[in-house]
């Protein structure tokens, strides 16, 4: 997706995509949906040694880049698991990483992280468009030397396969994070079903769970800018699968117009569905576009961060459903087969689109930052 | 974009360093123009005087030939025509440190690209040493006689006739869609130099004066009451041999790239344009500016729409620095450049589509100085962004063809002499 990568990055794009290939092949993860963690434990091992969980952490604490600029890295990484529709808990593995990271917090769970040995998820906030700000489904009181937690979060993507979670939770008037151990006492968690074959989601209640303030992540009321650094890097990622994942399905659809004929001609004759191909080629190199910068202001703190990530991912979730949608009728009937790998594309993104805010939610965020910064002006 | 990496920089090694160029640049900016506000920089608004439209063009000039002699015009021309022979990169730096002043708007596009870009790739030395550096200094504003009445998205199908007479050509037809031509100096033209060839093989290319007995300029009065579009109609113009762009009959080399140029347009490496302009329609600031206007900011769904436009403005630019860039590196073929142009046609469309739903009743009746006061016209303006410069449909057709290799449309034009192609029924006939 990036134009420009340094031999390094093209080394480690190539080296993962060549795993995904061989590893994870359509029929993988076709076999994998029935199976309850979504994910090949010595599978996951491995991509982490080669540097999946890795890219948000210092080099302090074991982990480290490939360019100096790790978002920008790992959304190479999450492109190639768009491209290959590849199971795995990419997300919420690495934004806890590089939360706990960030922090210096938890340092023998980050370890399990960085080795692949261990997987965390993330109950993130919802989006408050209107407000600008975050609506978290979760409080925190205080009482004595603890902590107690309570209420619910979904969907929390691998929480039932995590062995903690990061709460991010409402605490007066401010933000704390907490990485609880999904064993805790009061902590349950509820399977979700979903459209993609190989993520888990789970809805998670904190029914009082009471936890000592060392578990606290960064300072306590104070981790909202934690937070909007969470979730941008979290809308870098799903950004980049979605984008592999259109640039999957476009090239698998281009490859057909040519192959298929009807009424004697290749489907890329007509010119009724060339002109649909030419809007489709480029809403996706709109769509690489709009990502890579989004990714490339998240990693630099740029002050648009927030307007380019939520211009991704309202742009991405809005055009790449009618790139999807529109491959899928390039198709016809076998496009809505299971036995096809186009919905494969089709299922990586369509619950990309639908986490971490809706392209709605995301314009209505633009609408309010524009407006904010015109009214300061 | 050949042009650029054979003779258009300097080498490497030579290059003046971008942050010494920044510096330059801002200083001089800062000393020598006027500020400007973004309203003030779109040009071309229906309802300016004629005075006050010649006014403007003249101040142009006077910018130009400031920037000239300042060392900041033509920024990838090469030296020995007048311009700087440094990077696309320097460009964008010029373009970044030109925000908030005035500019020589109407000097851009087409004068400097498409036209003073087709001179630098095909004119003679001597045709560029006498054209591009008075270009840059702003003693002349060039046209494109390109688009004609009888056709427009069939740019190859010209019918303007140049017929050649000793060491001179005899040019009659017409041309429309120029913008501004009554206040331009030179016209590059495209013309028909063989009827009995097919349309491709027998076009050539020539540059002429516009203001001379023989060439009647005439302005096209827009259902929004713009009067920039001119039509000319040339009667026996006289054009000497010496003025021809590039080889006879083979005018659609040097159309294509023409093209290419033109497609381009605002993001083109020969043109100055402060970064994030507005051109022409509207974008995500005016949208907003009428739901301000209107205290409707609260309303989740205006602020829907108004955040939908500000997304089709950021994605925009992305995707246009990102084509721009793919063109160069040869990820992508110099075709790509239609991809942009679709997409800015598409949003543009768009925008205007969202500000009116903004606007709400004043989209109906409003008053004379709001800001929705000219969200209505701007609607029924809107498929201007889709037409100017190309249609959207031709863009498709390059792109679905050049850049992904499908298959022509079949037409009834190719091998056999033009003379014998259909047309149109000439009007009122």
């Amino acid at each position: 997706m990036l134009l420009a990568v340094s031999s390094d990055q093209e080394f480690f794009r190539e080296t993962t995509e060549r795993f995904l290939v061989e590893q994870a092949p359509p029929n993988e993860v076709r076999r994998l949906r029935g199976d309850s963690s979504g994910f090949d434990a010595d599978y996951w091992r491995r991509g982490a040694e080669l540097g999946w969980t890795s890219l948000l952490v210092s080099e302090d604490h074991g982990g480290g880049t490939i360019s100096g600029a790790g978002l920008v890295d790992l959304s190479m990484v999450a492109y190639e698991f768009g491209r290959h529709a590849s199971p795995g808990p990419l997300l919420p593995t690495n934004v806890v990483a590089g939360a706990l990271s960030a922090r210096d917090a938890q340092t023998e769970v980050l370890a399990g992280l960085l080795a692949g040995t261990e997987v965390a998820a993330w109950c993130a906030p919802e989006l408050a468009p209107a407000l600008g700000a975050w609506a978290p489904t979760v409080d925190i009181r205080h009482d004595g030397a603890e902590l107690v937690v309570h209420g619910a979060a979904r969907p929390v993507e691998s929480a039932g396969q995590a062995g903690h979670l990061l709460v991010t939770a409402r605490d007066g008037d401010g933000l704390t994070q907490v990485l609880l151990p999904t064993s805790a006492s009061g902590l349950s968690i509820e399977p979700l079903r979903t459209a993609d074959l190989t993520r888990r989601f789970a809805a998670v209640t904190f029914d009082d769970v009471r936890v000592s303030k060392d578990a606290v992540v960064g300072v306590s009321r104070e981790a909202s800018t934690d937070v909007e650094l969470q979730f941008h890097r979290a809308l870098a990622i799903l950004n980049a699968e979605a984008v592999g994942a259109m640039q999957a399905a476009f090239d698998m659809t281009v490859e057909w117009s040519f192959d298929r004929y009807a009424f004697g001609r290749p489907l890329a004759s007509y010119q009724a569905l060339k002109h649909r191909f030419a809007d489709m080629l480029t809403w996706v190199e709109a769509s690489h576009a709009i990502g890579d910068a989004a990714c490339l202001a998240t990693q630099e703190g740029s002050p648009d961060a927030a307007e380019l990530a939520s211009a991704a991912k309202a742009f991405i979730g809005q055009y790449g459903a009618e790139v999807l949608q529109d491959c899928v009728q390039m198709h016809g009937g076998i496009g809505v087969t299971f036995e096809h790998d186009l919905h494969l594309f089709l299922r990586r993104f369509t619950v990309n689109r639908a986490l971490a805010g809706t392209p709605a939610e995301h314009r209505q965020r633009i609408g309010a930052i524009l407006n904010g910064r015109e009214a300061a002006a | 974009m050949s042009a650029l990496s054979t003779d258009g920089a300097q080498s490497s090694e030579q290059l003046e360093d971008l942050e010494s160029f920044r510096e330059r640049a801002r200083s001089w900016l800062k000393a020598n123009l006027q500020p400007a506000t973004r309203e003030e920089m779109r040009w071309g608004r229906f309802g300016d005087s004629e005075e006050a439209e010649l006014a403007a063009v003249a101040r142009d000039r006077e910018i130009q030939r400031m920037l000239f002699d300042a060392g900041l015009a033509g920024v990838c021309f090469p030296r020995a025509y007048g311009g700087q022979g440094l990077s696309p990169a320097h460009q964008r730096v010029l373009n970044e440190e030109l925000v908030g002043y005035e500019y020589p708007a109407r000097l851009q596009v087409p004068t400097l690209s498409p036209c003073a870009a087709v001179l630098l790739e095909f004119g003679t030395e001597e045709q560029k040493l006498r054209h591009i550096p008075a270009i840059l200094r702003g003693e002349e504003l060039w046209m494109q006689f390109l688009s004609e009445p009888s056709g427009g998205s069939d740019v190859a199908g010209a019918l303007t006739t140049a017929v050649r007479d000793g060491e001179q050509w005899i040019l009659n037809g017409s041309k429309v869609w120029t913008t501004g031509a009554w206040w331009s100096d030179w016209g590059l033209c495209l013309a028909r130099t063989n009827w009995d060839v097919p349309k491709h093989r027998g076009l050539s290319v020539f540059m002429l004066p516009i203001h001379q007995a023989g060439v009647e300029v005439h302005r096209i009065e827009m259902l929004n009451g713009s009067r920039e579009f001119c039509q000319e109609f040339m009667t026996d113009v006289i054009v000497p041999d010496s003025d021809r762009v590039g080889e006879v009959d083979d005018g659609w080399t040097v159309g294509t790239r023409w093209m290419f140029h033109e497609r381009m347009m605002y993001s083109s490496p020969y043109v100055s344009v402060p970064e994030g302009t507005s051109h022409g329609g509207m974008d995500a600031r005016a949208v907003l500016a009428i739901a301000r206007e209107d205290g409707r900011m609260g309303d989740p769904s205006v602020r829907d729409l108004v955040g939908e436009a500000r997304m089709l403005d950021v994605v925009s630019d992305e995707l246009l620095k990102r084509v721009t860039e793919s063109i160069r590196s040869g990820r992508m073929s110099d075709q790509a450049a239609a991809i942009g142009r679709l997409f800015k046609g598409t949003a543009a469309s768009r925008i205007s589509t969202l500000a009116f739903e903004v606007a709400g009743s004043a989209g109906a009746a409003w008053s004379e100085d709001g800001a929705s006061s000219e969200t209505a016209v701007n609607f029924l303006m809107r498929q201007a962004a889709s037409i100017a410069g190309g249609t959207v449909e031709m863009a498709r057709n390059v792109i679905s063809e050049r850049v992904l290799g499908m298959p022509r449309e079949r037409t009834q034009d190719r091998d056999v002499p033009f003379r014998d192609v259909p047309r149109s029924r000439p009007p009122g006939t």
